[in-house]
């Protein structure tokens, strides 16, 4: 049995009566890639809990400060590194590509879509 | 400043679409595949998928025997099952016993009946808390119970899957099947209500 995360003490449970799972489309994003890359045999959904429980268990003070959001930023921080160990996306390609949206965001004008071919014009 | 771009994307917003679009450009994952899983979860799953199975169990008592002694092999009879191939087990509520599913370390949850778990089931406060003072827990969500009920907690784990059959409220004799599952909420499949009277 795991050891409670918090005192007793704590104030009223959060309730929510929308039913509402995903609160922006990242969150459904990850939450998709890692069923699919689990259905595809990549890793098994019991080695996904472990990294999982991992982050969650990691991350103990954000957890309470603000739950939903926690959830899955540590969803996702639990997804970064499982498909590293696994080979299937090493971190340093992770950040490598993260620099490159972010370069292609800076590049789009507004209000159109935002395509990684927009690299950087400088240079 | 020259012209206007857009928006930068959040942070988190780059890490996702850096993870997305190397996985989908390595051939790891369909996009495709991407849309429907959330589809399926969002709009196809859901506790109702669930109320039939309790509804089912109300008014067959060989079904309500299968469904005890093999979750999964009766919750696939209705045509439900886990992307995960996790087992299901199924408890029952009785009078002097009153279940209540947790997952203490992180959100594991009887997605094949019940979709995806609420925002409360995956906070840590009901994860320690569920543990620690059931009681408690059930008073916040305003099931009192007599002191000589019995408060049993399951803690949910990636290969096993806990789901409560609540009891049937009284004064539903002669409802339909269909009448019986409009009556059974997703709070009762996990332990944290009770089905009402209609």
């Amino acid at each position: 049995m795991a050891e409670p995360l918090i005192p007793d003490t704590m104030t009223a449970l959060p309730r929510d009566e929308s039913g509402q799972t995903f609160a922006e489309p990242w969150q459904a994003q990850v939450f998709a890639l890692t069923v699919r890359l689990s259905q595809a045999g990549y890793f098994t959904w019991t080695e996904w809990v472990d990294y999982f429980s991992a982050a969650v268990a990691a991350d103990k003070d954000r957890a309470q400060a603000d739950h939903g959001a926690a959830y899955f930023l540590q969803w996702l921080a639990a997804l970064e590194r499982i498909v590293d160990a696994k080979g299937l996306a090493s971190t340093q390609e992770l950040l490598e590509r993260k620099a490159a949206w972010k370069d292609a965001a800076h590049n789009t004008p507004f209000g159109e879509p935002i395509e990684l071919r927009r690299v950087s014009a400088q240079g | 400043m020259a012209h206007r771009h857009t928006a930068p994307p959040s942070d988190t917003a780059l890490r996702v679409k850096a993870l997305e679009s190397l996985l989908v450009e390595k051939g790891l994952v369909d996009p495709k595949a991407l849309d429907e899983v959330i589809d399926t979860y969002e709009n196809k799953v859901g506790p109702r998928n669930g109320a039939k199975v309790v509804a089912r169990a109300w008014v067959n008592p060989d079904y309500k025997a299968r469904l005890l002694d093999d979750g999964t092999a009766a919750i696939a009879e209705l045509g439900f099952s886990g992307v995960q191939g996790e087992d299901m087990v199924v408890i029952e509520n009785k009078p002097k016993v009153h279940n209540l599913l947790v997952c203490t370390l992180c959100s594991c949850y009887p997605w094949p009946t019940l979709g995806l778990p609420p925002v409360w089931y995956k906070a840590a406060p009901y994860r320690a808390r569920a543990v620690s003072d059931p009681r408690g827990v059930l008073k916040e969500f305003g099931v009192t119970l007599a002191d000589d009920v019995e408060v049993r907690v399951w803690d949910s784990t990636a290969e096993l899957r806990y789901m409560v059959l609540p009891e049937r409220p009284g004064g539903t004799d002669g409802m339909s099947e269909a009448e019986l599952a409009a009556l059974v909420t997703r709070d009762a499949m996990i332990g944290t209500a009770k089905v009402a009277a209609p």
